[in-house]
């Protein structure tokens, strides 16, 4: 069992959540994830851990409203109980310095892009960051990643906060303007894909963090699978992040809509 | 352990076995035909996942049955069982009418007698050594059936033994998984007073026995006495943690482990790599039966999805692939079909599973083998294409190399696929521990004496350190690592 012990409301589907999990804070790396069950009859799913305190021995996790899972994740409170809570799982990220970095994140992406802001940052790297969603309420941990970044640029689709527009645009007026040495792009699929496609074009090495479908986060189902680079790949095990420039960015999107029948029963029957 | 032949002749002495011995003339014993294991009719049980479809031998049909064994001075059925569990004395104790003596003597060599009687390829093992196979070329003995029936006598009369455990020596071991091999492991070694700990990545104990074989084949309930009867001797189960990434193994050290015990079992599951096979409706046996058996997935009330498919193939011819295929027509699948690239004498499945999924309606295309599948627009699976194959000269398996016959495909439709070609070792522990002697398999080299690997204090056994192989040799490797290791303290 874990114990919630804060919760945060970013809006109205995205809340933050610090839960006790002394083992995971000590032993986790920027970029790894956990898998949790909230309850006896609900499924495993990933969530990035966004930030943890060693001393204190809590995890951080930024969770999106999306189907039934991570609602019933959503509406818990500090002090109830996560039943099971495992990690800390996959391969943490590849930290050097390189000069400068652009981190662009999309939506509930920005959740698993803090910890490698965070560790560029210290790692010596010049580290701008990209904040896109498609409105104000959906940009979170702005004050978070403002401070492990040198520029931070807000996008949003509506332009109620920000710049209007998509994060491909604040991104290619960062790559004309100044040098950039590595890329980070983390969000919704699609986003990564475009994303990833403009900077192939300026040939900058471009990591993406993905978030295929899972169930036990081990190597042990294949549920994860995604080709890159031409071979398959466990996400779970072998990323979940990739150079984005060799995803199949298309098998990605279609794969995540695998169990799209199957949960839109269970969000009828459940909401 | 009882391998020493003086001492299986001094108990074949004792009055009792002698005089049962001459109750019954051996002629009359092998008279008698084999009894058959009473089991739910297939039209019933393809309705339920959760009801077993053997339902056991009745007290009247197991002494019966008991009465066949003839008590062989040299009894080479034990040869057979890879633990050596001593036969003869246990299917004695049962022709006798002593049950619960049958399941004592069951348990000085298994630990977990009632999952190997249902489990093991006993037509592979002792059955295939038993004198009738042997010698009078007529059914053996049914000491897999004799088995379960003394271990579930003795569950349900509610007087389960607990083995004698010594007292503490305050010595920390840890088992890392909790499989067969951990358990077996595990009750060795809390027997001899140890201090142990059994962690498991997942959120239930069981190993494969959980999240692998299904209900109808091996229930849970059966699973989790004898779970209950090791953490009454004192076992410590650690559910959602996993060594080398929730703490390392030196970490473990630091918490005063002084030893520990592999068993991470083979689960990373093998692909064709044939064009199409990422299409969604496609995934591996392990994400099935995962999804059915761990997760609930077929039941309303649980938040886990799990495609429940019309026309279901299941490639393979395992275990594995026996187990996805009987579980898709439970779910309710008009066509449930096995493709399997050789003949069915072939078959690395048990016997008992591949003539239940025939009685159960399963269809078996064997001698194909699939090639490509295709998609909607959604990407989701809706045909595959297989090629005939004729099989060739034996391959170095002994088992005759299948031969594809060139312009021989055809499509079916299908819109769930279920891929069970076989399974890698767990790559978890070999990559997190620096140092660990590995195959090129990814199998943990060990010393197959004492399981040791090669680090002293790191012992490993069971499917990673044998690729996919059984649950009674998982459980052998978690016996004799325990005697290692006992030594080695
Ligand atoms: C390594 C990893 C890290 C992740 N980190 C976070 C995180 O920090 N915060 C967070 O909110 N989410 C994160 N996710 C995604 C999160 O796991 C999913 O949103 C969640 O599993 C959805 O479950 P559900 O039952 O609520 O929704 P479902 O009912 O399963 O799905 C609802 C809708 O979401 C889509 N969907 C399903 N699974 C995913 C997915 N994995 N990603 C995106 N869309 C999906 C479906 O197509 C469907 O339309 C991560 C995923 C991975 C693999
Ligand atoms: C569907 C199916 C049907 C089968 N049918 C039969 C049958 O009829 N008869 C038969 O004899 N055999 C059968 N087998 C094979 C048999 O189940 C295995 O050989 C046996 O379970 C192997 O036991 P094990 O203890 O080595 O590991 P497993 O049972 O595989 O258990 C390993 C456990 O270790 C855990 N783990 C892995 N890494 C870590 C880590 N780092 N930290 C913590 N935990 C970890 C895993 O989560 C898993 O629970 C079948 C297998 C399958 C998949
Ligand atoms: S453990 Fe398996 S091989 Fe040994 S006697 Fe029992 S059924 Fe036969
Ligand atoms: S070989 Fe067969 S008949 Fe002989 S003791 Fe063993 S089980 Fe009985
Ligand atoms: S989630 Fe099962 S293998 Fe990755």
């Amino acid at each position: 069992m874990t114990q919630i012990v804060e919760k945060v409301l970013f809006s109205e589907k995205v809340a933050k959540f610090i839960v006790d999990a002394p083992r995971i804070a000590r032993s986790r790396k920027p970029g790894h994830f956990v898998i949790l069950r909230v309850d006896e009859k609900g499924e495993r799913i990933p969530l990035t851990i966004a930030d943890a305190d060693r001393e204190k021995g809590t995890i951080t996790l930024v969770v999106q409203k999306m189907g039934v899972s991570s609602a019933k994740l959503f509406e818990l409170n500090v002090g109830d109980e996560i039943l099971d809570l495992v990690g800390p799982l996959g391969k943490a990220t590849h930290i050097h310095k390189v000069g400068t970095v652009l981190a662009c994140g999309g939506g509930v992406g920005v959740a698993p892009m803090l910890p490698i802001v965070q560790a560029f940052k210290q790692a010596g790297n010049r580290v701008i960051s990209i904040l896109a969603a498609r409105n104000k309420d959906l940009i979170i941990l702005e004050d978070e990643i403002r401070k492990w970044s040198d520029e931070v640029i807000v996008m949003t689709d509506d332009g109620s906060y920000g710049t209007k527009g998509l994060v491909t645009a604040g991104a290619e007026m960062v790559i004309q303007r100044e040098t950039v040495n590595e890329c980070i792009a983390i969000g919704p699929a699609v986003m990564m894909k475009f994303t990833s496609l403009l900077t192939k074009k300026y040939q900058i090495p471009t990591q993406s963090s993905l978030n295929a479908i899972m169930v036990d986060g081990t190597g042990m189902c294949g549920a994860c699978r995604v080709t890159v680079g031409g071979r398959t790949m466990f996400t779970c095990i072998d990323g979940p992040e990739f150079d984005a420039h060799q995803i199949d960015f298309d098998e990605l999107i279609m794969r995540l809509g695998g169990y799209s029948d199957e949960e839109k029963l269970a969000s009828e029957r459940y909401f | 352990m009882t391998t020493n032949k003086e001492y299986l002749l001094i108990e074949r002495e004792k009055e009792w076995r002698v005089e049962l011995r001459k109750k019954i003339a051996n002629k009359e014993r092998t008279t008698k035909t084999r009894t058959q294991m009473p089991e739910l009719d297939p039209f019933v049980r393809i309705r339920y996942q959760d009801r077993e479809v053997n339902t056991g031998l009745t007290e009247k049909q197991a002494v019966a049955e008991a009465s066949r064994c003839l008590d062989c001075p040299n009894p080479t059925c034990i040869d057979g069982c890879p633990v050596s569990i001593n036969i003869p004395k246990f299917i004695k104790y049962i022709e006798q009418g002593s049950f619960l003596e049958a399941a004592k003597t069951l348990k000085e060599t298994s630990a977990l007698p009632a999952v190997c009687g249902r489990v093991c390829p006993q037509e592979k093992q002792c059955e295939a050594t038993c004198f009738y196979t042997l010698k009078l070329k007529k059914d053996p003995v049914a000491i897999g059936h004799l088995e379960r029936f003394a271990a579930d006598y003795e569950r349900e009369s509610g007087s389960m033994s607990v083995p004698e455990v010594a007292s503490p020596n305050g010595i920390k071991v840890a088992a890392i998984g909790s499989g067969p091999a951990s358990l077996s492991f595990a009750g060795d070694m809390i027997k001899l007073g140890y201090d142990v700990t059994v962690f498991e990545a997942l959120h239930e104990i069981g190993g494969v026995l959980k999240y692998g074989i299904p209900e109808f084949r091996l229930p849970n309930k059966i699973v989790d006495v004898e779970l209950a009867n090791l953490e009454q001797m004192g076992v410590k189960f650690v559910r959602n943690f996993i060594v080398g990434k929730t703490a390392s193994f030196d970490d473990l050290k630091e918490e005063g482990f002084q030893a520990f015990f592999v068993a991470s079992g083979a689960g990373l599951p093998r692909f064709m790599n044939i064009p199409g096979e990422n299409y969604n409706g496609i995934m591996s046996s392990n994400e099935y039966l995962t999804r059915v058996n761990l997760m609930n997935a077929a039941s309303d009330e649980f938040d886990t999805p799990i495609i429940k498919g019309q026309n279901v193939a299941v490639i393979g011819g395992g275990n594995t692939a026996m187990d996805s295929v009987r579980t898709a027509k439970r779910l309710g699948a008009e066509r449930a079909m096995i493709i399997y690239r050789r003949s069915r004498d072939e078959m690395p499945a048990r016997v008992e599973e591949v003539h239940h999924a025939e009685e159960e309606g399963i269809e078996f295309l064997n001698l194909a083998n699939p090639v490509e599948y295709f998609a909607d627009s959604k990407g989701k699976v809706n045909r595959m294409r297989v090629q005939r194959m004729e099989l060739g000269e034996p391959d170095a398996s002994g088992r005759r190399r299948p031969v594809v016959i060139e312009g021989s495909e055809y499509d079916i439709p299908v819109d769930l696929v279920v891929v069970a070609v076989g399974v890698s070792p767990n790559p978890l522990i070999p990559s997190e521990v620096k140092d660990l002697k590995v195959t090129k398999w990814g199998t943990i080299v060990v010393n197959e004496e004492t399981m040791q690997s090669s680090i002293p204090e790191l012992f490993a056994g069971g499917d990673i350190v044998r690729g996919g192989a059984t649950v009674i040799l998982a459980m052998g490797d978690g016996r004799k690592a325990a005697l290692a290791m006992h030594q080695y303290l």
